[in-house]
């Protein structure tokens, strides 16, 4: 009799104590991100599609064209073309294309750069509509966008862009 | 020709009784989604409208506009009247409840006892509805939501004898106006009644929470094992009236716990809160969502019960220990 009395005290407070957990959480901020809203800073290692970096002097890229890249490749995704201009040394790039239908993001681009020109971005936001929409041209974004932290209300609007 | 006032008040009554139980259903969803978001630290809806308020509309308009199937097999009938069978008795249910001394839409002085009977008539429409599916889950959603109630609605009956030895009435609106007077006048504290006093409250409202089959009672839901149990064939606005039907039911228990323990719509601080007055309908509200906030943060804390869990705790410690509290209750009011 005793023991039952004490199991049904003991277990209807186990209840109380319960519930003051809860309503303690009600009553605290709420830890979720707003998605389209609000993003997280993505992590410094994480490797989305490459991109070119934006030297901090020139405002241009370090890219050389060397190609180095394009031979690292093991799926053949990258396409880099440059030309001879009068005055300025070396070449100039003209075109650097990424099939991102076709990258397994393996690095090894990056790793072979010489005057560490690309990078990996830092852009997940990566639905389109159509396949054409992964065929990213580099040299245009390095322009349009200061890439690395930019964030979009809604992830596709760039790759949509680049479609039309 | 003229109309008899009482028709006309009948009529408002009735107009109002049905648009505060759907309002209730919308509203309810509402507070249970962004409750429980909040337990869980989450923000919960709140695209449509401002703080989500829109979102009832949103989802009713969803709900209405999906087509009603009636599956190959089932009896039409029994499928059709079901959700029905469980909205009508919860709003017949509201016609007694007095919300203030006045709003009342009918004060029966067997009050106590009709709720307690449409009570258990909405369980009858979940087994039609489950019978008439044709549906495994649904059968053995009934067979548990019976045995259920059968269980639960002994130490309510139980608790509600209780109290009505110590008010001497059925009448809903006599039992609140004798608990007039601060919070100390409540049932809930009327421990010269009975020193067991609090706890019949506790029991009253966890048979309250079983016979409106919330959680951690929803063992005739239970979606984990049962799809969702009695409402597996119903779509559209068939499970929406079953879902209105159910919160209203909420409503009705958590009005009942208000009138019977918690004094009704009489101030908890008659003298010393200037706000509302000592009696108005405001109080009764703040209550009664006070009850169903309850109910609503108990779903969002404690996991479901087993089966034999929810009968053992019925049969062996609700059912004992309100048998002594009616004991108790009427040797103390031999005595004294």
């Amino acid at each position: 009799m005793i023991d039952y009395l004490k199991e049904v005290i003991s277990g209807t407070w186990s209840l109380f104590v319960g519930l003051g957990i809860t309503i303690r959480y009600f009553f605290q901020p709420v830890v979720t991100v707003q998605y389209p809203y609000q993003t997280l800073p993505m992590a410094p290692r994480f490797r989305g599609h490459i991109e070119l970096v934006k030297d901090e002097e020139t405002g241009e890229t370090r890219c050389i064209v060397c190609g180095m890249c394009q031979k690292a490749c093991p799926s053949h995704c990258i396409t880099v073309n440059g030309e001879k201009r009068e005055g300025v040394q070396g070449k100039v790039l003209t075109e650097y294309t990424l099939d991102f239908t076709r990258c397994s993001l393996c690095g090894l681009c990056v790793e072979s750069c010489t005057p560490k020109a690309i990078t990996f971005s830092k852009d997940y936001n990566l639905a389109g509509l159509s396949k054409e929409a992964y065929i990213f041209d580099l040299k245009a974004e390095l322009s349009s966008l200061p890439a690395q932290t930019k964030l979009m209300p809604f992830g596709c609007k760039n790759r949509l862009e680049a479609k039309n | 020709m003229t109309l008899d006032p009482e028709i006309i008040r009948l009529l408002a009554f009735l107009v109002g009784v049905i648009a505060f139980a759907s309002f209730n259903a919308a509203y309810l969803v509402w507070l249970e989604r962004k409750e429980a978001a909040h337990i869980q630290r989450r923000i919960g809806p709140k695209e449509v409208g401002p703080f989500g308020l829109l979102q009832p509309l949103v989802d009713g308009i969803k709900l209405m506009t999906k087509q009603l199937i009636v599956p190959a097999g089932v009896d039409p009938v029994l499928f059709k009247i079901a959700p029905i069978l469980v909205m009508v008795p919860a709003i017949m249910s509201f016609v007694t409840i007095p919300f203030s001394e006045t709003l009342v839409a009918r004060n029966l002085d067997l009050g106590l006892l009709v709720i307690s009977a449409f009570a258990s008539v909405n369980f009858l429409g979940l087994l039609l509805g489950a019978w008439g599916s044709r549906n495994k889950y649904a059968v053995i959603s009934a067979g548990r939501a019976f045995s259920q109630n059968v269980a639960y609605e002994i130490p309510m009956l139980v608790i509600v004898v209780t109290l009505v030895m110590v008010s001497g009435t059925m009448n809903l609106t006599e039992i609140v106006g004798l608990q007039m007077g601060g919070f100390w006048h409540w049932n809930i504290l009327n421990l010269a009644a009975s020193p067991l006093m609090p706890v019949a409250f506790l029991i009253f409202f966890v048979c309250m929470l079983a016979e409106t089959n919330r959680a951690p009672f929803d063992m005739s839901e239970a979606e984990s094992e049962l799809v969702a149990g009695a409402f597996t064939e119903y779509s559209g606005m068939g499970f929406g009236v079953f879902f209105m039907g159910e919160y209203a039911n909420i409503v009705i228990g958590a009005c009942v716990a208000t009138i019977l323990f918690l004094g009704g719509w009489h101030s908890p601080f008659p003298d010393t809160i200037p706000f509302f007055g000592a009696s108005s309908v405001i109080w009764f509200l703040l209550k009664m969502y006070f009850i169903i906030f309850t109910v609503i943060w108990i779903r969002w804390t404690f996991p479901r019960t087993t089966f034999y869990g929810l009968l053992n705790l019925s049969w062996k410690i609700l059912i004992p220990i309100s048998f002594v509290n009616l004991i108790l209750t009427s040797a103390m009011l031999k005595v004294f």
